[in-house]
């Protein structure tokens, strides 16, 4: 069909059709809108054929699946042979209920962890600082020590599940930690596997939990690229994320323009230190939202993979084909899912997690229908795993690799995501980089802006949020019992730590903080001392004032 | 209601709730505004004014951050006014300075207060330098002023403050030339600040070039200060200068910039009340509509009309 | 224009939460519909909002939290506006709180609670109907 003769046929074809039969259609049937638009301002055309696409060239730009440029997937046979892993975002009160809840997930299916941790921690503070007052275990788990990092963790086999840690500003600490069980469990660093997110560049315009100014952020991340990849062959030291991107408000170009970018940043700042650009690469891995409109959503991860590909190998130069895989989590978006109604949130994940699948993720996360009211009670969370389970094994789509391919609507649009992703990496590339686009507030304004855009076509009904500003209700229909945490916890958390602070050698915790002071001044890599200060019980507070007193601490630059 | 007496009390007091209260009054143009800003008036003078301005970004809040807290170290009491910008569309206003100071926010001998230019077509509002009237008359021994300056607007300052820091950044280069024509005159301290960022000396050697070819009005050669206001780098050695340059206005030329400061003041006020009453006047005598219509009609032009009217007045004031 | 009383409000982030987005939304909804809008940054103790809410004089202490802190942030802050004098400042609140915690809120003082999916002139409206005529 590609050939110049039967295109220009369709041309005509089509060209008369859109005389004839549209024209006749729209005078008794008009349509519902002047214009179909995506979150990202992309035009949806009514129909979409082969003209659409004429430019594409199959084995250049879709190839076969595990072949370059991987937008049909990265690997050969995709969900035939392995599904998704199924991961799930926990973490409440503390180490004990969260190891609780790790647990039963496991029971009932889930295939892979992945911690929330609570604010103290996640902003590198211990539970009893004085700002952590009435936070502790609130929004996560927390962990203080290493002491909290055992019981997390206790009765989990370390060599036998893999574990994503949603930590950036404090992730070397937690690794260390995981390092140091996984030490005490006998298991061979080589076979420790799972993800850091220690991805601080989007944290400055887009999830705002910054300790440490920029520059000394990314050397803190590059420390754990460069130790991964000399010491844990299978852990993923950063994941590159544009989900928090997304949920700040981006628009789904700007997700994966931005993250993108960052990645670049990422590589450009480890070449820097020295690597090898296939001594690091196929490590990174990536973190996208999958949110409400589905063709955009699966042009986006398409798109976000061959993109990648060629800038890793174009750009950089990787010659090992691991180097040029994106892989990636995907979470569903929680900003899309209503408070009011909240029964059909089920029904919002579904087709988005549908999405992400559809997309060729390798990982996902499912909200779970409370996710407006709380952290996930324990129904809720089961329905949301479920919601995996029944599209792996009810639905069929998974029998097949990238069943959209093909399709001209699918394909152009995943050629457009990835032009208007280019032209925002181009811009950025010109300012000077991701930092000085930081710097001077241009993706905290971008985002900013497709932020406030998206609440007023909310507001203005110009989107349909059904249950919010359309097909309302006066009272909802299903009450939902939410997880509360309970009030005890916070005593519980702080009691511990005091044991361990009265307990450990505090001579030789004062040591080895003097140490890592000195090795931070020295700009060397912080990560073996770090190991050696979460063994000695200095806790996670301790480690970062030891860092904040070297680094200085950031100040948000704010853009509305 | 509290009635002004009471405030007048709080504000000589340094009590907060009643400094702000007080501001407001000002700021708001309420009727009482004006006599009290006369009776605080005696009470004013001691304070040392610090304008601070500079293009948007150059980090003009988060170096008032550190002065302050410099300041407070040497056991000296401050008042911060930051100015932003009124949307002239919706009259809102966004002001962002503040985010950068907060840490001061709960230090009993510093106030700080954000302002919205409200319809003023410069860089400071209306009511700022009386704001400033009140934090010097509520005993703060200095107070500081920041304002937005891009352009032209910025030179107001001069008539405020009796330092003036101008806050520049490397990177902000091409500002740095487009800006040059209003701020460059105006300064009494530069500042170069992100000194942590590349081409630091650079725009170090810009604004000595700048500054060279300033006409040379007073003995003060402005003194150019690097700093890293994120890391309270030279924060010190700016402080000193400012002092430096404090000293030097007490050795005589202060006498001078408080006779400007008072003359532009009174001037200011005079156009305000004089001009104000003849419009009042023509208003409610209905006459102003008609000149208007005379003007449309192209029978003569605002200039003619002033003249006239001014003729008139002076007839009336003559002495016979 | 000078003369017309302006509406002030302070939009506060109180405790660890950074959940920024819809604070910066109704802080723009607000300045959009002619307010004037001090934003007080992240991470900000309850000390420091009341503080910035008696300095800056303003009308509406506008509280965002979506971190499940607000009971053990929220008394704070009510006790000490009351303790300063600032008893006629109008404090609402909105983010991520369960239903059942509002009306102990609202025995502590604060004017309403606003979930998600509010329509942002909900708000406008409702800070120029309940702002209350200052001393
Ligand atoms: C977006 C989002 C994020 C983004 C935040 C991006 C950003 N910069 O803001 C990202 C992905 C980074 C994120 C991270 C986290 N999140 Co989050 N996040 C959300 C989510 C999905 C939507 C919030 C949102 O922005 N909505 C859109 C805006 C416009 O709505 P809004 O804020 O609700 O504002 C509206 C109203 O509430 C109201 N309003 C808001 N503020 C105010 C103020 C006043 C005065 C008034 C009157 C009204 C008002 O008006 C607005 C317009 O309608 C919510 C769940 C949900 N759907 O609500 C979880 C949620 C808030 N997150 C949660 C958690 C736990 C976290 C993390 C702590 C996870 C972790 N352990 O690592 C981190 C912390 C990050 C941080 N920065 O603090 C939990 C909180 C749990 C709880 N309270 O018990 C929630 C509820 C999800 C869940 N069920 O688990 N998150
Ligand atoms: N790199 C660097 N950034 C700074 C420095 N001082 C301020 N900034 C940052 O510059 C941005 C603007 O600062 P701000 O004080 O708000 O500038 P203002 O608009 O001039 O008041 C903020 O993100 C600050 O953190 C500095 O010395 N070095
Ligand atoms: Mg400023």
């Amino acid at each position: 069909m590609s050939d110049e003769q039967s295109l220009s046929k369709i041309t005509k074809e089509r060209e008369k059709w859109e005389k004839t039969t549209v024209p006749s259609w729209l005078r008794r049937n008009p349509e519902r809108k002047g214009e179909f638009k995506t979150t990202s301002g992309i035009n949806i055309k009514r129909l979409y054929t082969p003209e659409d696409v004429k430019n594409l060239d199959y084995l250049r730009d879709l190839g076969f699946p595990g072949q370059f440029p991987f937008t049909r997937s990265l690997h050969a046979t995709m969900y035939r042979g392995r599904l998704w892993t199924m991961r799930q975002f926990s973490g409440f009160g503390t180490a004990e209920q969260t190891n609780k809840r790790f647990r039963y997930l496991l029971k009932e299916g889930e295939t892979g962890l992945s911690v929330a941790f609570d604010y103290p921690t996640i902003m590198g503070r211990d539970s009893d600082d004085p700002m952590c007052n009435g936070e502790v275990g609130i929004c996560g788990v927390a962990v203080s020590s290493l002491k909290d990092m055992e019981i997390l963790f206790d009765g989990i086999p370390l060599d036998k599940v893999t574990t994503s840690m949603t930590i950036n500003g404090p992730a070397s600490m937690l690794l260390a930690m995981y390092i140091a069980i996984g030490d005490k469990q006998g298991v061979p660093r080589g076979k420790l596997g799972g993800t850091t997110q220690n991805d601080m560049l989007k944290e400055f315009y887009a999830q705002k939990l910054c300790i440490f100014p920029p520059k000394p952020s990314v050397k803190l991340v590059v420390d754990i690229i460069e130790y991964c990849a000399k010491h844990l062959p299978k852990w993923n030291p950063v994941s590159i994320s544009g989900y928090h991107i997304r949920e700040a408000g981006s628009n789904a170009v700007q997700e994966l323009a931005f993250t993108l970018a960052d990645g670049i940043t990422y590589v450009e700042s480890t070449l820097e230190r020295g690597l090898k650009v296939d001594d690091f690469a196929p490590r990174l891995s990536f973190f996208f939202a999958a949110h409400n409109n589905f063709f955009e959503e699966i042009a986006k991860f398409r798109a976000a993979r061959r993109l990648w590909a060629k800038i890793m190998k174009e750009r950089f130069k990787a010659k090992d084909p691991r180097s040029l895989w994106m892989r990636m989590h995907v979470q569903t978006s929680g900003c899309t899912l209503t408070a009011q109604q909240p029964v059909n949130n089920v029904v919002r994940v579904a087709l988005q997690s549908l999405a992400a699948v559809l997309g060729g993720t390798q990982s996902l996360h499912t909200n779970s229908l409370d996710e407006t009211l709380a952290l996930p009670s324990e129904e809720a969370v089961t329905v949301a795993l479920r919601t995996q389970q029944i599209i792996a094994h009810e639905s069929g789509v998974v029998d097949t690799v990238d069943p959209l391919s093909g399709s001209y609507c699918v394909e152009a649009l995943t050629n457009e995501m990835e032009e208007r992703a280019m032209d925002y990496i181009n811009k950025i590339d010109d300012m000077g980089g991701v930092i000085a686009a930081i710097e001077n507030g241009f993706l905290q304004k971008e985002i900013a802006d497709s932020a406030y855009k998206y609440q007023q076509e909310i507001d203005n009904k110009e989107r349909i949020l059904v249950g919010v500003n359309d097909y309302t209700v006066e009272e909802d229909w299903v009450p939902l019992k939410i997880l509360r945490i309970a009030p005890d916890v916070e005593a519980e958390q702080l009691a511990r730590l005091q044991k361990v602070k009265r307990e450990r050698n505090n001579a030789r915790v004062k040591k080895v903080l003097d140490k890592l002071h000195g090795a931070a001044d020295r700009d060397e890599n912080l990560m073996p001392t770090i190991i050696e200060a979460v063994k000695s019980y200095a806790t996670l507070g301790e480690i970062t004032n030891v860092f904040r007193s070297v680094f200085g601490e950031y100040q948000e630059l704010i853009v509305i | 209601m509290t009635n002004i007496e009471q405030l007048i009390d709080g504000v000589l007091k340094g009590d907060r709730r009643f400094i702000a209260k007080t501001i407001t009054l000002i700021e708001n143009d309420l009727p009482e505004s004006q006599k009290t800003v006369s009776l605080l008036y005696p009470h004013t003078g001691k304070a040392h004014i610090v304008g601070i301005t500079g293009p948007p970004g150059s980090g003009k809040s988060t170096l008032i951050q550190k002065l302050v807290e410099e300041l407070r170290r040497q056991g000296k009491t401050v008042g911060v006014v930051a100015v932003d910008p009124s949307s002239p569309f919706t009259g809102g206003a966004f002001l962002g300075d503040r985010v950068r100071m907060q840490e001061l926010s709960t230090d009993e001998g510093v106030f700080i207060r954000s302002m919205a230019t409200r319809g003023s077509l410069g860089a400071l509002a209306k009511a700022t330098k009386d704001a400033v009237k009140v934090l010097d008359a509520s005993g703060k021994d200095v107070v500081v002023v920041e304002t937005v300056g891009a352009g032209q607007s910025e030179v107001e300052i001069v008539k405020l403050a009796h330092t003036i820091v101008v806050v520049l950044a490397p990177g902000l280069g091409d500002d740095i030339q487009a800006i040059k024509a209003g701020i460059m005159e105006i300064g009494d301290v530069f500042v170069v600040n992100k000194a942590d960022r590349e081409n630091v000396n650079k725009a170090i050697m810009d604004i000595e070039t700048m500054l060279s070819m300033n006409p040379e009005r007073e003995k003060w050669k402005p003194p150019v200060v690097k700093t890293t206001a994120i890391m309270g780098e030279g924060i010190i050695e700016l402080l000193d200068k400012i002092d430096l340059h404090r000293k030097y206005l007490e050795g005589g030329t202060i006498d001078t910039r408080r006779r400007q400061t008072v003359e532009t003041e009174l001037v200011e006020a005079i156009k305000e009340k004089v001009a104000g009453a003849i419009v009042d006047d023509l208003k409610k005598k209905g006459i102003l509509d008609k000149l208007v219509q005379k003007i449309l009609e192209k029978e003569t032009d605002p200039y003619s009309v002033a003249d006239m009217l001014l003729a008139k007045r002076l007839k009336r004031l003559k002495p016979s | 224009m000078s003369s017309e009383k302006k509406i002030r409000v302070v939009v506060a982030k109180p405790g660890l939460n950074s959940h920024d987005r819809g604070a910066k939304i109704v802080a723009r909804a607000f300045r959009d519909a002619g307010m004037e809008v001090i934003y007080t940054g992240l991470r900000q103790t309850p000390e420091q909002i009341v503080e910035t809410a008696l300095q800056e004089d303003v009308d509406v202490i506008a509280l965002s939290i979506l971190s499940g802190a607000h009971l053990a942030l929220f008394p704070k802050i009510m006790e000490l506006l009351e303790r300063k004098g600032l008893d006629d400042v109008l404090v609402f609140a909105g983010g991520i709180i369960p239903k059942e915690d509002v009306p102990n809120l609202k025995k502590m003082g604060i004017a309403e609670v606003f979930g998600p999916g509010t329509r942002t002139d909900t708000l406008v409206k409702f800070i120029r109907e309940n702002v209350r005529k200052r001393k």
